[in-house]
């Protein structure tokens, strides 16, 4: 039975090959990666062990180890619905024992470049003890352990927290919490490692490695006790010869996988009879909202429509939630070269991203897209609606932006240049947007899934489309970089407002130029356009 | 090509029965299109790949009527319908929308056709009266009877009371009432609709073939694709058969089905019925 749950993996698995050549590619791509990291991993961890103290060998697994239960335990929590091809739900209608469902799922659940990847490591690792077979042989015990943490433990929690992960409004949260989270790594891990330098650096200058070794000690010591470090521990327990510990560390593991089995079984018990509810979150919105506020047209229900989704639509509100964060982001890329140019820059990089974030507009609406073309929207009402609520929010959120940013540089000078270049990127970008849209639709995220999840074989096309928007857009905003970036050189108040009034008027020139390009597209193409959504995969 | 269908047709079915407007008889060039016709569709072709998926069909769907489509799964009726109604450019041929050419003068066609495609999302982050309204607004209707009529629609199929829900979180049942709803709220004066009573419970699927009957008798053309011959057969009052993207038999109801009932005819003209002994270890002991 097991031996078909994996065959069924590993068809589905042979399936996607054959689905599409980028699918093969890209899966081919992410396994040699995937292979590259073990291999120089594995190589660092046994040089450790016959190089040099093999106690660093023991740090590295716990620790590695214990990053690796983690990571299977919370990224299924963020990347709902990205693996779903085992679903236990769907074999609900056939009378297999539970163990036995429990068991394949657990070892099928193996096969995939993540989890191939895990053993490889996780076995592989162990031979750091080589030259001490005894310790050898625990620390393979302890390797198997810690897979079976792993895989258990993700396949607990994600069956405990089924009927949460599947209420709609939680997939909408979480999916824009994790694309924050996403984007905060950077800056966070910069912030980390200057705090990580500065207590570093206040010591002796002398072998920074040596002073840190006590610090990794003490954490993998706190760690090889908790359900994390347990298991991945236990070698390194055998190698120090602490028996006691041993056996304490062993019983944390062994309790570990028991419990999350056990878990496990009980929730997969309770989930495989009560499906799904479907529905859950009786989310309600009273009256008409944006409707009611705008004039009876076409052109304004369009963007009242545009204006509600930009709020309601996770694909659109996470990358909202993104914008503030930017100057942050490059308040912290910025610290490190000592200049706040990165910071002065944001506000015109702001007003780019916000008019590039409706590039692909009729590729998020999908086939809803239908609605327009059977109700004879023409082009100049699509275009212009969609662009209205970007012409009255972005503008307010890119003098925001500006204000904040010289506010925090103290370069007051640089107010009205920059606000010229902001608001003239950013509406340069919207007609581009315009523009580009009618004619390049590309797959994205399907209404409804997580904004994280990038349809696969759609990479080729979002970069071509993406990169002729790019080009495009950086090419017509030519003028107002050369006179704003004048203004900054030479300064003085007339370069600024010359800026201001050339961003201001050059880019409503353009916007309105494109709009009117993307439109007489739009109106040739509504057919093909339509058809090119209903393609997607 | 010209003409095949109805040769087929005649192959098949040698009374076969001429709806107004179409000669029985393989013309050798293309017919003229009626411009009486709700909807009249000439030398229709499309092809997706290798597979044809509609291959020269001609229709006249007379104004006022209650026009079925009937054909087995993949016979072709949505890239027909889709074809007729804007939705998809045909490779070769013209659809004619109450005279005017519709692919010549899409918008001036558009603003007489309510359509209800089969297979697609609706704007679905909204509220049901959020859809409603904007369908309505986005036919430029003001905005005191798009209010109106949506009130009216939510009440004829029975959403007032999950108006304010996200159809996001609607059954497929609503769903389809809702998208249905926005077909119709400008007033067309020719709806056509794809699989309308799809996963709809028999309480709304009589509400609203009654709706669709009212409308009908005020003049209106209703134009519905279906698998369920027996419901065709008590609605319509006109019916065409297609399979594998050819138009078998069109003509009213009773000329279609002539003595049989229009589950056997529809099975006679598109064949597949097995007649074996079926699955003989197949029995409840």
């Amino acid at each position: 039975m097991v031996a078909r749950f994996l065959t069924l993996k590993l068809t589905l698995m042979g399936n996607t090959f054959r689905k599409s050549v980028w699918q093969t590619i890209g899966m081919i791509v992410a396994s040699l990666y995937a292979l590259g990291v073990v291999g120089m991993l594995l190589a660092g961890v046994v040089a450790l062990g016959f190089l040099g103290d093999p106690g660093w060998a023991g740090l590295a697994i716990t620790l590695g180890g214990a990053l690796a239960v983690l990571g299977w335990w919370i990224i299924p929590i963020f990347a709902f619905g990205v693996d779903a091809t085992l679903d236990p739900q769907r074999f609900t209608t056939f009378a297999i024992p539970r163990r036995t469902l429990l068991t394949g799922l657990a070892v099928a659940g193996l096969v995939s470049v993540p989890g191939i990847a895990t053993v490889l490591l996780a076995i592989g690792a162990s031979f750091a003890w080589l030259t001490e077979p005894g310790v050898l042989l625990v620390s393979i015990v302890g390797a198997v352990l810690g897979i079976a943490t792993c895989v258990l433990g993700s396949r607990a929690i994600t069956t405990v927290l089924a009927p949460v992960l599947e209420s709609r409004r939680y997939r909408e949260v979480v999916a824009i919490v994790a694309l924050v989270l996403i984007v905060m790594i950077g800056p966070l891990v910069s912030w980390l490692s200057n705090g990580v330098e500065v207590t570093v650096g206040s010591g002796s200058e002398t072998s920074t490695g040596a002073q840190l070794l006590p610090l990794f000690e003490q954490v993998a010591g706190v760690v090889g006790w908790t359900p994390f470090g347990a298991a991945w521990s236990l070698g390194s327990m055998a190698h120090d010869g602490d028996w006691v510990g041993l056996v304490g560390r062993l019983a944390v593991a062994l309790g570990t996988v028991g419990l999350t089995w056990l878990i496990w079984d009980r929730a997969l018990g309770r989930a495989l009879v009560s499906p799904p509810a479907g529905g859950g979150g009786e989310s309600k919105a009273k009256g008409l909202g944006a409707f009611g506020r705008v004039p009876a047209s076409p052109t304004w229900a369009v963007a009242a429509r545009t204006a509600t989704y930009w709020l309601r639509d996770p694909r659109y509100s996470g990358s909202i939630a993104v914008v503030p964060l930017l100057p942050v982001i490059m308040y912290f890329a910025g610290q490190s070269t000592g200049s706040f140019f990165m910071l002065l820059a944001t506000g015109p990089f702001v007003g780019w991203i916000l008019g590039f974030s409706i590039s692909n507009d009729i590729g998020y609406d999908n086939t809803a897209f239908a609605l327009h073309v059977s109700s004879g929207v023409d082009g100049r009402t699509d275009r212009w609606g969609r662009a209205i609520p970007m012409l009255v929010a972005g503008p307010l959120v890119t003098a925001a932006t500006v204000l904040a940013s010289v506010w925090v540089a103290d370069s007051w000078h640089l107010t009205l240049p920059l606000l010229g270049l902001g608001l003239g990127s950013l509406l340069v970008s919207t007609g581009v947007s315009c523009a580009v849209s009618a004619r390049l639709v590309y797959p994205v995220a399907k209404p409804g899934e997580s904004p994280l999840k990038s349809p696969q074989g759609a990479a080729m096309a979002t970069i071509v489309s993406q990169g002729i928007g790019f080009i495009v857009t950086v090419g017509l905003a030519l003028p107002v970089f050369a006179v704003g970036i004048a203004a900054i050189v030479v300064g003085g108040l007339l370069w600024g407002i010359a800026t201001l009034v050339v961003g201001l008027l050059y880019g409503t020139l353009i916007l309105v130029l494109a709009v009117r390009f993307g439109a007489r597209v739009y109106d040739r193409r509504l057919p093909e356009l339509l058809q090119q959504v209903q393609s997607f995969p | 090509m010209s003409g095949s269908t109805a040769t087929l047709g005649a192959m098949t079915t040698p009374a076969h029965p001429s709806p107004p407007g179409v000669p029985g008889a393989p013309a050798p060039d293309q017919r003229p299109h009626d411009p009486s016709a709700a909807l009249s569709v000439r030398e229709l072709w499309k092809r997706f790949g290798q597979k044809i998926a509609v291959s020269g069909v001609d229709l006249d769907v007379p104004a006022g009527s209650f026009y079925g489509l009937v054909g087995p799964n993949g016979a072709g009726k949505t890239t027909m319908l889709s074809m007729a109604t804007g939705l998809l450019r045909p490779d070769f041929g013209a659809a004619w929308v109450h005279g005017v050419d519709l692919w010549a003068q899409p918008d001036q066609a558009k603003a007489t056709l309510g359509v209800l495609p089969d297979g697609v999302r609706l704007f679905d982050r909204l509220t049901g009266r959020q859809l409603l309204t904007y369908a309505g607004m986005l036919r430029g209707m003001d905005k005191e009877t798009v209010v109106d009529r949506t009130n009216d629609l939510l009440k004829a199929f029975d959403l007032g009371a999950d108006a304010d829900k996200f159809v996001v979180d609607y059954s497929a049942g609503m769903t389809k009432k809702i998208a249905l709803g926005s077909a119709m709220i400008h007033a067309p004066r020719t709806l056509v609709l794809d699989e309308p009573f799809e996963a709809v419970d028999p309480v709304s699927a009589a509400n609203i073939r009654d709706i669709l009957k009212s409308y009908v008798a005020g003049g209106g053309t209703v134009i519905v694709s279906s698998h369920v011959m027996d419901l065709v057969q008590r609605m319509c009052d006109h019916v065409a058969v297609m399979a594998a993207g050819h138009v078998l038999a069109a003509g009213t109801v009773d000329e279609v089905r002539g003595e049989q009932s229009l589950e056997d005819r529809f099975v006679d003209l598109v064949g597949g019925r097995q007649h074996s002994e079926g699955l003989s270890w197949l029995r409840g002991s």
